[in-house]
Parts: structure tokens; C-alpha cells; sequence
């Protein structure tokens, strides 16, 4: 049968009926490719993201360093004022005469010169003469870094074609570096030392060692402050607490916490622990308890969907054979709403990790060079490390930025496995 | 340090007292006859351990977390006439010193002389022996305490004595003192906000705050000089925050929307399992760290187009907005708003995804088998269903918006304008917060106080938003099955 022997209207109908599925169809493909596109969009800028922080960071942990011997001057350093000798320039002049440079009256080679090896070999020759003052008068090889901007145009990224204007270094530091490279003098090796090295102002000495631990012993006081109590919390409200006005202030009070900016969470801290209870700034402390209050809704709400996942004819076989409505909760809910609990607990402390505004106003942008001492004491944390770096002016401090942030991204995904491995291990179907 | 001595010395007396106390219930039950001691012997053990050690506890955490307070408000009870003479921020700080020098800790830079050091010095013994008195008394109260404990709960123990009751009621009141903290932070942000804020609006009237429309909190330094009021009009703050909030909600709704249908509609098992982690992944990336992407790489981007975009425009019809674009800054609203977006796409698909999901599969069913296409079906059916929820996502998402702090901080810049340009720069009430209270030390000027007043308005609205949003859902949520 073909169209034509069908009465026209019948074809008209017909051919309309055909047009709109088309039409459909080509809607249908077009609003399932909106989706894709969506999602393609979300994924793309995932990988831009970690790819781009990725090749600005990585770099950061190369390292270029130089070996040289130095001839500790006997008329140069007073061995009864060991720290008050000028090591920078006795180091700088040494380098400078392997080079076959001659300073001229006014130590502008030398000057040249310390602009582009680090003074983190002064730090190394003071620290080993004070330590062995014998060593005044003989010869002593050291290894230290090359200035920041030394580093840069070793990684090719100060580039000579720039005027001299407009770079950091010189056409006669520029040679120099080539010639020490040129000498072996120069290796490359990999960058223990940001991860070793707390913050520094000179942007080849710092690293993020003092972030990391003032991170950890923070992370500690929210741990043990958010969790325990937040289970406990969310017990008692799933298991014990009658379903009052009360109760549906409270939960109702504790989805809008979840809720809160995080920022309000940092003032809170500022008036409360820090103007009224006079808690240190910027300390771990104040800033572990500021999370902690800040985690607390989320570990709640995680913790009663997790009890909420356990059958009632568990607890009902409990208190059938006797067991108190405690030893229930104890003995058999809380053990087997474990796992949903911890999985609930790790993303919310890894959120805490991350977490940046509050901690900036309870004080903790100030510069810490040193690993905290304690609780109590001044310290910096990996994600504010990060805004201080990305404020800096120093070109080099940038990619210390994409490196700390790279750091930071591994303890929040190596976070984020454990809780899914967790949520894997103990995956459990009633 | 001595807090956590005490506290671990603690613990360990009030286990050798469980110790105690259950192997006194064992010996009780092995001499009775079998079965006639009410609790089991570890119930006994932990009543003692609980009345030994809680009491004590709690007076060495109270000392530990008040004793500061006491410790500044009893130095401050009797100054020298040289210290009161001094400003309210001075004496703030003079006491700081005071402690500082007390416990070895970094002093500030001001330089005291004459009567003050004198003063400082006295107040340091002062501060030190204070101190020592509250650490010390709170430790020799906290052996008194748990050494009364025990001698009230260890002769207790007998075979008729409901430990196990006992027991469970230390831990209703545990409970109960968590589930309160809850509130009690509520009450505190609250508490705090309003009251810094009142203190505020002593200074400045709320109208002026909330409808002015000029933003500049800088106070200057002598009272004669130009604005030496500051200005504290928070109009152009809000109107950047709306700014930023609408960049953002129009790149995250339907990026994010489009995402969920195609997730939890179209999508095999297999894509689903590997793409939802994956997004759950930019959801779980700090903010700073988005905020570095947006001012280092997203910013330099956006400018380069537009200024390239400018330079082609310039000479043409469109010459001053060429102009105006080939001179566009890497600090845009534009920037901010994007990436903020981008963060939430996340947040806005897994939710979304999840109500989606709750529409029972017969409404497809159903829809299916009339003859209507996917697309229509979701259209027509699924999105009418769950649209509840996915208003309140995106309620939810509002507010997230509204609160966010530091990719504004980062990438949107610091001048207060009242402007719908998204090419421009703007400031936002988070990103005033933060500049208002870095760095500044006083906290009785009107622009510190200001922060304050900016917070308690961001906490009005976000919280109205996130009540509306749970309304939303409560009221309207369809029970199907």
C-alpha cells in the first residue's frame, strides 16, 4: 500500500503526524544532548581545573641546587662574634670568584650575586660555625638553593627574550647562572624541602610543613570535639528523646545550621571564644573549636540517617530479651550504624579541612614561620597558607600556591577514599 | 599543658577506680549467692569511675576554659590611674601585654614608659600569679572532688544497689548536654551577632545601614578630617551580592539540572557510577581553591577575550563599547559569579538527582506508554513532581551562594558599587566581612562593628531562605506508594 492510494486528507494527516514526530524526535535527541553537554561541561571543568593546578604546581617540586666549597675566612669572621659576620657576602664572594668575577669598590657583583643564590646558605654556615667554631679557617662544602627567581629561569620560565627592563634578573646574572650550570655546579633534584621547610618570606625556603601539622593538631580538636558529641546528639534524638515541640525546634534548629555561611560561624568564634573566653588566636585551638561547632550539624545529620537505617526488629530483639533501651542503643544500634556514622564524620572533617573564611577571622592570616609549638600557640593552616601565597607579589609564590593546593587536594581525596572505602566495606542490606 | 596533665591523671584515677569498684562487686557476688548482685560488676566499676572522675573533670575544663576570663576581669577590677587614663583600645591592649609578659608569649609593639611600665610590670606579677592560682586551685579542687567521689560511690556497692540505673542516667544526661549544644550555638551566633550588632546601630541607624547607598568604612584617623564618620550604607554590598548570586545560580541551575535528568533519566548504570563520584569530587574541592583558579586563570582568560573583543569593536559602530571592553580588568563580578556556579553544580545535581529518583518509575511508566518520548515524559511528569524539592535545591543553593566567601574575596574585588554590570567590579557583604575584620586589632569602632551588623543581615536571609526551603519541601512533598 502506498501513500497515494489513501484519500488525501488521510496522507495530509499522515504527513502532519510524520513532520511532528520528527520533530519530536529532534527535540528529544536535542534535550538528551543538553544533558550530555551538562555534564561534559561540569567534567571539563574538573579537569581543567586539577590539569591547569596541576602544571602550574608541579614544578614546584624541582628543585635546583648549588654545591660549592667556601673558605671560611679566618679575617672575616670574628670567632667571638661568630653572628656578626656577614655570611651572605663571604658565600656571594666565593661563588662570584669561581666564576672569575671580581667584585668591584661598591659589591655590586656581590650584591648581584646574592640576588640570585639563596640566604638559606648564610643560615647553613652561621648554624655549623656556631655549632663547630673550629671550623674557622678551613673549608666547608655546602648545597643550598638557588634564588626563586634563579629557579625560574632554570624552569624556563623567566625567559631572556623579555627586555631587561622588565625581568628580575639581569643579562650578568643570566650569564652567571648559565656558566654555574655550565660548571655542574648546578643540579637538579627533587623539592624535599617544601615539604619539609615550614613558611618562609623568601619564596625558595618555604614550604608547607608548619600548614600541614598546624592542619592536623586543628583537625584533631574538631575530631574530637565534633564527633563524639554529634553521635551522641544524634542518638539521643533518634533513640531516646520523645517526639515533643521540642524536638522539632531541634531538628528543624539543626538543618538550619547545616545551612549557616560559614563565615557567620567565624564571627561567632571572634565575639564568643576569642573577645569573651579569651582563647588564644589563631591558634589551633580556637580554630579546631570553631570547625568543630561548624561540622556538628552535618555529623548529626549523617548520624541519624545511619540510625535510621537500622531495622527496628534489631533493637526489638534486643529489648526482647531484656536488654535497658542503653544497652540496646549500645551494644546493637550504634554498632551497626557504625559505618554510615564514620563515613558521615570523614566527609564532614574533610569539609572542615577545607574550609577557609572563618579561620581568617578568628585571626589565623598572620605569618607563622615556625611548625606550631602547641594548642595554644600561633599557627597556619594548608587552605589559608594558600589565600596568604596567592596574595603574595612574588611571581614564584604562585606555583608554591598550586603546589600546597595539590597538597591539599591529596589529604582531601586521600579523606574522601577512606570514607568511600568505608561506605564499600561496610555496605550492608537488611 | 597542665590542663591536659590533669585531665589524663584523671582519667586514669577514675579507671583504677572502675578498677576498684568492679572487683568489689566480683568479690560481693562470688560470697552471695550466684545471680544476686542487681547490675553486672562492670556497672558497679563505672559508677564509681563516673562519680570519681565527671565532677572533677568539669572543674578542670571549666578552669581551662573560663580561667582566662576571670583572670583579665580580675586584673582590670583595679588599674593604676596611669592605665585608666588610657584609651578603651589601649587599656585592651595594655592588659594583653600584661598577660603576654606573664606567660612568655610575643608582647605587642607599644612602647610603655614611666608609670605604664611600671604598672605593666606590676600587673605581669599580677597576671602570673593569678593565673598559677586558678591552674593550681582548679587542680587541687579537682583531687578534693574526685577523692569525695569515690568515698561517696564506692561504699554503695551492694548486691541490691541498681548500678546499671544509675549509670544509664549519667548518660541520659550526657546525652542530653550534647543534643543542647546544638542549641546552644544557635543561641550563640545569635546571641553574638545581635549584640555586637546592637552596639553597631548605637553608631549607626539601621535605615541608614540598610538603605544607604555609600559604602566606605574607613574611619579617619582625627575627628576634624573629610568622612570622619565613614559611611556605612549597605545598599551597593547588597546589590553586589545579588549581583555575584545571579552569575552564579544562572550558570549552576541549568547546568546542574541538565546534569540531574540526564543522570538519574538517560544515563546507563555504568556512566552513572563513574560520573557521579567524579562530581561529587568538585563539590568536595576547598573553595580557596577555586578561588585561586578564578583569580589566577579563569580572570586573565575572561579579560583577554574581552578585551580582544573590544579591540575588534574599536572604530566601528560600537567604538565606546570597544572602548569599555578593551580596558576590562581581570577583577569582575562575571569571574566570581562563573566559578561560584561551577562549585555549585554539584550541590544542585545531587540533589536534584535525588528527588528525581523518588518519582515512583509508574508516573514513567505510565507516561511511556501513552506513547510520549523521554524528554517529554521528564518535562511533563517527572519535573512537575519534583519540582518541590528542586525549588528547594535551589533555595538551598541561593543561600550557599549569598554565604560564599572566598572566591568573591579572591577574584571579584574590593570597590563598592552599585551596578548591574557584570563586567565590573563589585563587593560583596562576605567579602566586607573579611576585609573589615583582618588586621584590625579594635573592636569598638563602628567598622569592626560594622562586620557584625553585615552578619547578622547575612544570617537573616540565608536563614529565612533555608526555612522557606524546608517549608517548600515539608508542605508540598507528594507522597506516592
Amino acid at each position: 500500500m502506498t501513500d497515494a492510494a489513501l484519500p488525501t486528507d488521510k496522507a495530509a494527516f499522515r504527513l502532519g503526524l510524520e513532520t511532528r514526530l520528527k520533530k519530536r524526535y529532534a527535540q528529544e535527541r536535542r534535550f538528551r544532548l543538553y544533558g550530555q553537554l551538562a555534564i561534559v561541561f561540569a567534567l571539563g571543568f574538573l579537569a581543567l581545573l586539577v590539569g591547569r593546578i596541576g602544571l602550574q604546581g608541579y614544578s614546584t617540586f624541582i628543585d635546583y641546587e648549588v654545591t660549592q666549597t667556601i673558605y671560611v675566612d679566618p679575617a672575616k669572621v670574628d670567632a667571638a662574634d661568630i653572628g656578626g659576620a656577614n655570611f651572605d657576602l663571604l658565600v656571594a664572594d666565593q661563588m662570584l670568584a669561581k666564576l672569575g668575577e671580581k667584585d668591584d669598590e661598591f659589591g655590586e657583583a656581590s650584591g648581584k650575586m646574592m640576588d640570585i643564590i639563596s640566604n638559606d646558605f648564610g643560615f647553613q654556615l652561621l648554624k655549623m660555625i656556631k655549632a663547630d667554631p673550629s671550623l674557622i679557617g678551613k673549608r666547608v662544602t655546602l648545597t643550598g638553593p638557588v634564588k626563586a627567581d634563579a629557579a625560574l629561569y632554570y624552569k624556563g620560565e623567566l625567559k631572556r627574550s623579555t627586555p631587561q627592563d622588565e625581568r628580575k634578573l639581569d643579562d650578568r646574572q643570566l650569564a652567571w647562572l648559565d656558566k654555574m650550570q655550565a660548571s655542574g655546579a648546578v643540579t637538579k633534584g627533587f623539592n624535599l624541602g617544601f615539604l619539609t621547610k615550614s613558611d618562609s618570606t623568601e619564596p625558595e625556603q618555604a614550604g608547607v610543613l608548619g600548614a600541614v601539622v598546624g592542619s592536623a593538631m586543628m583537625l584533631l580538636v574538631t575530631a574530637v570535639l565534633a564527633v563524639p558529641i554529634g553521635v551522641l546528639a544524634a542518638t539521643y534524638l533518634e533513640e531516646f528523646a520523645p517526639k515533643t515541640r521540642w524536638t522539632d525546634l531541634i531538628e528543624v534548629n539543626i538543618n538550619n545550621l547545616a545551612a549557616v555561611p560559614s563565615i557567620v560561624y567565624g564571627l561567632l568564634g571572634l565575639a564568643v571564644f576569642i573577645n569573651w573566653l579569651h582563647v588564644p588566636r589563631s591558634s589551633p585551638l580556637v580554630g579546631g573549636l570553631v570547625l568543630a561547632l561548624m561540622a556538628l550539624p552535618t555529623v548529626i545529620i549523617a548520624t541519624r540517617s545511619a540510625l535510621k537505617a537500622v531495622p527496628p526488629s534489631i533493637r526489638e530483639a534486643a529489648l526482647g530479651v531484656g536488654a535497658s533501651r542503653t544497652q540496646t542503643v549500645f551494644h546493637h544500634v550504634l554498632p551497626l550504624a557504625m559505618p554510615g556514622v564514620m563515613t558521615g564524620a570523614i566527609l564532614s572533617l574533610a569539609h572542615a579541612l577545607g574550609e577557609t573564611a572563618p579561620l581568617l577571622m578568628i585571626g589565623m592570616i598572620s605569618f607563622v614561620p615556625g611548625v606550631p609549638e602547641g594548642f595554644t600557640g600561633a599557627a597556619t593552616v594548608l587552605p589559608v597558607q594558600v589565600f596568604i601565597w596567592e596574595n603574595a607579589s612574588e611571581r614564584a609564590f604562585h606555583e608554591r600556591t598550586a603546589a600546597a593546593i595539590l597538597v591539599l587536594l591529596a589529604f582531601m581525596i586521600v579523606m574522601n577514599l577512606a570514607a568511600i572505602l568505608l561506605r564499600r566495606r561496610f555496605e550492608r542490606r537488611w | 599543658m597542665l590542663t591536659w596533665i590533669a585531665l589524663l591523671a584523671l582519667f586514669l584515677f577514675s579507671g583504677a577506680t572502675y578498677a576498684f569498684g568492679r572487683r568489689k562487686a566480683q568479690a560481693l557476688a562470688a560470697t552471695g549467692k550466684a545471680g544476686a548482685l542487681h547490675s553486672l560488676p562492670g556497672y558497679h566499676g563505672s559508677y564509681v569511675a563516673l562519680w570519681a572522675g565527671l565532677p572533677a573533670a568539669l572543674i578542670v575544663l571549666a578552669a581551662a576554659m573560663f580561667g582566662a576570663r576571670l583572670e583579665v576581669a580580675v586584673l582590670r577590677a583595679e588599674s593604676p590611674a596611669a592605665v585608666s587614663a588610657l584609651t578603651p583600645q589601649g587599656q585592651d591592649v595594655f592588659f594583653d601585654d600584661a598577660r603576654a609578659m606573664a606567660h612568655g608569649a610575643q608582647a605587642s609593639e607599644t612602647v610603655y614608659d614611666g608609670d605604664l611600665k611600671s604598672a605593666l610590670e606590676a600587673k605581669a606579677a599580677q597576671a602570673k600569679f593569678l593565673e598559677q592560682l586558678i591552674q593550681y586551685g582548679a587542680l587541687a579542687a579537682g583531687v578534693v572532688v574526685g577523692l569525695a567521689g569515690l568515698a561517696i560511690a564506692y561504699p554503695r556497692i551492694s548486691p541490691s544497689f541498681r548500678a546499671r540505673n544509675r549509670v544509664e542516667g549519667w548518660i541520659a544526661v550526657l546525652f542530653i548536654a550534647c543534643a543542647v549544644v546544638a542549641i546552644l550555638t544557635t543561641v550563640g551566633i545569635v546571641a553574638s551577632l545581635v549584640w555586637e550588632s546592637w552596639r553597631f546601630f548605637q553608631s549607626v541607624a539601621p535605615l541608614d545601614f540598610l538603605f544607604g547607598t555609600d559604602w566606605d568604612p574607613q574611619i579617619a584617623m582625627r575627628s576634624d578630617q573629610y568622612a570622619s564618620k565613614g559611611a556605612f550604607g549597605a545598599v551597593p554590598l547588597f546589590a553586589g551580592t545579588f549581583l555575584i548570586m545571579l552569575i552564579a545560580m544562572m550558570v549552576a541551575a541549568p547546568i546542574g539540572l541538565y546534569s540531574a535528568i540526564y543522570l538519574s533519566e538517560y544515563a546507563k548504570p555504568l556512566t552513572r557510577a563513574v560520573v557521579k563520584p567524579l562530581l561529587e569530587i568538585l563539590a568536595g574541592v576547598p573553595t580557596v581553591v577555586y578561588g585561586f583558579f578564578a583569580a589566577l586563570t579563569v580572570g586573565p582568560i575572561f579579560r583577554e577575550a574581552f578585551n580582544g573583543l573590544g579591540r575588534l569593536l574599536i572604530g566601528g559602530p560600537l567604538d565606546s563599547l570597544g572602548l569599555y571592553l578593551s580596558q576590562v580588568q581581570n577583577q569582575m563580578a562575571l569571574v566570581a559569579g562563573a566559578v561560584m556556579g561551577i562549585m555549585l553544580i554539584p550541590f544542585v545535581s545531587s540533589l536534584s538527582d535525588d528527588i528525581m529518583n523518588a518519582v515512583p518509575q509508574s508516573l514513567r511508566d505510565g507516561s511511556l506508554a501513552m506513547g510520549a518520548t523521554r524528554s517529554e515524559t521528564v518535562k511533563l511528569v517527572v519535573l512537575p513532581a519534583a519540582l518541590p524539592g528542586i525549588m528547594a535545591a535551589l533555595l538551598l543553593a541561593v543561600s550557599r551562594a549569598i554565604g560564599e566567601t572566598m572566591i568573591v574575596t579572591m577574584a571579584a574585588g574590593l570597590q563598592a558599587k552599585t551596578t548591574l554590570n557584570p563586567l565590573d567590579t563589585v563587593t560583596t557583604v562576605t567579602v566586607q566581612i573579611v576585609t573589615l575584620l583582618t588586621g584590625d586589632q579594635e573592636f569598638d569602632s563602628p567598622k569592626t562593628l560594622s562586620a557584625f551588623g553585615l552578619g547578622l543581615t547575612l544570617f537573616v536571609v540565608t536563614f529565612i531562605l533555608n526555612v522557606i526551603a524546608l517549608r517548600i519541601v515539608q508542605k508540598y512533598r507528594e507522597q506516592y506508594d
